[in-house]
């Protein structure tokens, strides 16, 4: 047996380059106390604590198992509660196909989460109906639900899904506390038929 | 005695004469055809004829050939005899501006979904069928997809350009 190699000249791990440490937020600090923007600090929370619900109906939820696990480990960005319950939950992961007879589901179960909410559209079948030119497929789930963030890939890779969760954590940590009352939020759900 | 191709075309013929035409063996699969009025008569008698014993309906299906001017629909029952391990393809052929046929729920109760499916994608009207309603499409879906003047892809959607799914051209 040949051994496998994968670097021909190993190279030594640069920790303090690599790991992304999450910093204090803009602010004034003084002796036992801290002050910063409420938004700030609800954004950090929020960004750190999202809790996912898979809807994984094909390929890309095995991806998805995968990047739950071990090795790559999407615990590590504070979203190690995967909830079933919709009421719980502040993102959506959508993953895989979605049937037109789907479709209502998918929105139901959107319509079940509690404000704020964001929503990620895994895979070329979720974003587009990737491969799937078809009258029973649904042409993108961003017909029937707003969308944060598409991932491509058919099937992505973890590590594709991890980079899509961190521009979701991105917009969840920037977002103004405000955005979820805006008019442009509220057009923005009535353009999909959602009060 | 071994049930053959043979003696099932024999039996076929001396009870229905010229009325059950076109026999032929693809592979060895006994096929055959009758108008589309004669469809129970002929299953019946694969049924209860105690030669033939055709009791179990393996699978029922639509074809649709737009060629084919008046009998642009095509339903076929592939049936099974589970005692001699023997299969025959019954075909009948209908309009596609009427495509009336018998339902066969009263003799396979198989048949009741299989019907609803070729109901659901191909428009074939089962007289007498106990509940036939679209089964595996949308409810307001309002054509049958798998008529061949229908395309393959989703017409709602514009974005999605022939160019990049290595097709050629675009679909504007």
């Amino acid at each position: 047996m040949r051994p496998v190699r994968f670097n021909i000249h190993p190279k030594q791990g640069e920790p303090n380059k690599s790991i992304l440490m999450t910093e204090a937020p803009e602010g004034y600090s003084g002796q036992g106390f801290f002050t910063t923007k409420l938004s700030d600090v609800v954004g950090l929370a929020r960004k750190n604590s999202l809790w996912p619900l898979p809807f994984a109906t094909s390929c890309c939820g095995i991806e998805f198992m995968a990047t739950m696990g071990a090795h790559y480990d999407l615990a590590r960005f504070g979203a190690e509660r995967v909830g079933f319950s919709p009421r719980q939950c502040d993102l959506l992961m959508v993953m895989g196909t979605i049937a037109k007879k789907m479709a209502p589901v998918v929105k139901q179960v959107y319509l079940q989460m509690a404000e704020p909410r964001w929503v990620l559209s895994v895979g070329a079948c979720a974003s587009s109906g990737g491969i799937f030119d078809t009258y029973s497929v649904l042409q993108g789930i961003d017909q029937i639900i707003p969308v944060d963030v598409y991932v491509p890939g058919c099937p992505p890779r973890p590590e594709a899904i991890l980079d899509g969760f961190m521009k979701i954590q991105e917009l969840v940590g920037k977002e103004s506390i405000r955005r979820r009352n805006s008019p442009q939020y509220t057009a923005l759900l009535e353009s999909y038929g959602i009060q | 005695m071994a049930l053959t191709n043979e003696i099932i075309q024999q039996q076929l013929t001396e009870k229905f004469g010229e009325q059950v035409y076109n026999f032929e063996s693809p592979f060895g699969l006994l096929t055959f055809q009758s108008s589309k009025e004669m469809n129970l008569k002929v299953l019946q008698f694969l049924y209860e004829n105690e030669n033939l014993q055709f009791t179990f309906l393996t699978d029922l299906c639509a074809v649709h050939y737009p060629d084919n001017k008046g009998q642009e629909l095509a339903v076929v029952y592939l049936l099974h005899n589970l005692r001699e391990n023997i299969r025959v393809r019954y075909k009948i052929f209908t309009d596609i501006q009427q495509p009336d046929i018998f339902t066969a729920t009263k003799l396979f109760e198989a048949a009741n979904w299989m019907e609803r499916e070729t109901y659901d994608f191909f428009g074939v009207n089962f007289i007498g069928h106990p509940n036939l309603k679209r089964v595996l499409n949308a409810d307001e879906m309002d054509y049958f997809p798998l008529r061949k003047e229908y395309p393959l892809e989703d017409q709602t959607r514009i974005d999605k350009d022939d160019a990049m799914f290595g097709r050629g051209g675009s679909i504007f």
